[in-house]
């Protein structure tokens, strides 16, 4: 195991979308254990995806299990390949990254997700998830395509209850 | 860059405030550091942490004239990078009342509760205005201490829910 070193802003590697798995081998599954580690060794990250280690493909690791206040949650979560297939609702939240130090901001995400994945073997998963999984695995989905939650930070004024009525009635929120 | 400013402009809200005294600042050899501007009713207002070398005052003092803006430049000791994350927001609503920040902050206060940011409106119509109001901060005080502390309040609805801040 090591730890990876993790990219920071402005770096344009950040900006780069990642390629799909196409070889779950050893050499994966080690490299998903440095990642898990070295999600482990920042201060509190409930997730990371591969690119933001300057590995360049679709791998993500979820973990929401360890919250103040418990949250509905699978445990810990790697998913390869993943995809949103179906999403609902929105929902304000406050988002900090290991690739943007000293800085949070509010983003909108989808509060219900049905997500298709592979694990580290190539199996297929599937998931219902919700609330805060939700978010934290838009935020990392996002890191795939070359996006950072600063692409997506509303402004604070936005939560004052007029935003809901807004965007009543609108589906999907995001590009996930 | 460890001598900052706090400059502060407030005036009536129109077009190019924040392009000209940016500018100003800008073609002095002055830098931006957190800046927040917001504007209340049709009022404009600006605060902004800078550095640079000379007189900030000086330095604006035309626009300020041209555009009608007080300004004021305070010597800071507090730089960069001294953010605070919010654990618990406040939703604040009812019929608009005199007190109602009061009675909410000193509720708050009393659980140790440090107001991190604080917004308020007045919706509704003239004749029966309702006054909203979002405040997010940080306690070590549990939640439902926070609940019971607002809970008192009577005729106005606080809503306290916790904020988990995802890092990923
Ligand atoms: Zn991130």
């Amino acid at each position: 195991m090591a730890l990876l070193e993790i990219l920071k802003v402005p770096d344009e590697r950040l900006k780069q979308a990642s390629d799909p798995v196409e070889v779950f081998d050893d050499a994966l599954r080690s490299f998903i254990d440095d990642l898990e580690e070295t999600r482990l060794a920042g201060p509190g990250a409930v997730g990371i995806a591969a690119p933001q280690v300057g590995r360049f493909q679709r791998i993500v690791i979820v973990d929401v299990s360890n919250t103040r206040k418990p949250v509905p949650n699978h445990g810990y979560m790697v998913l390869v390949n993943p995809e949103i297939t179906h999403w609902e609702g929105y929902e304000m939240g406050r988002e900090g990254c290991l690739s943007v130090p000293d800085y949070t901001g509010n983003v909108i995400r989808a509060t219900h997700l049905e997500v298709k994945a592979q694990d580290p073997r190539g199996k297929i998963l599937e998931f219902k998830m919700e609330g805060f999984e939700a978010r934290a695995l838009q935020h990392e989905m996002d890191h795939l395509e070359g996006m950072l939650f600063v692409d997506r930070v509303v402004s604070r004024r936005t939560d004052l209850f007029r935003r809901k009525v807004y965007l009543k009635g609108r589906k999907a929120i995001g590009s996930a | 860059m460890n001598n900052w400013k706090m400059l502060t402009l407030v005036g009536e809200d129109r077009p190019g405030i924040v392009a000209k005294v940016t500018e100003a600042l800008y073609r002095n050899g002055w830098n931006l550091g957190e800046a927040s501007m917001i504007r209340l009713g049709a009022n404009f207002s600006i605060m902004m942490m800078v550095t640079g070398e000379g007189d900030a005052e000086q330095i604006l003092a035309p626009v300020a004239s041209e555009l009608k803006l007080h300004l004021h430049v305070d010597k800071i000791t507090g730089g960069l990078h001294q953010h605070r994350v919010p654990n618990i927001q406040v939703r604040v609503l009812g019929a608009d009342r005199a007190g109602i920040v009061a009675q909410v902050a000193g509720a708050l206060l009393n659980v140790g509760f440090n107001i991190l940011e604080l917004e308020s409106d007045v919706a509704g119509s003239s004749d029966k205005p309702v006054y909203i109001m979002n405040i997010e901060g940080y306690t070590d005080a549990a939640l439902e201490q926070v609940e019971n502390a607002v809970s008192t309040l009577g005729d106005i609805d606080v809503a306290v829910s916790p904020i988990e801040t995802l890092i990923g």
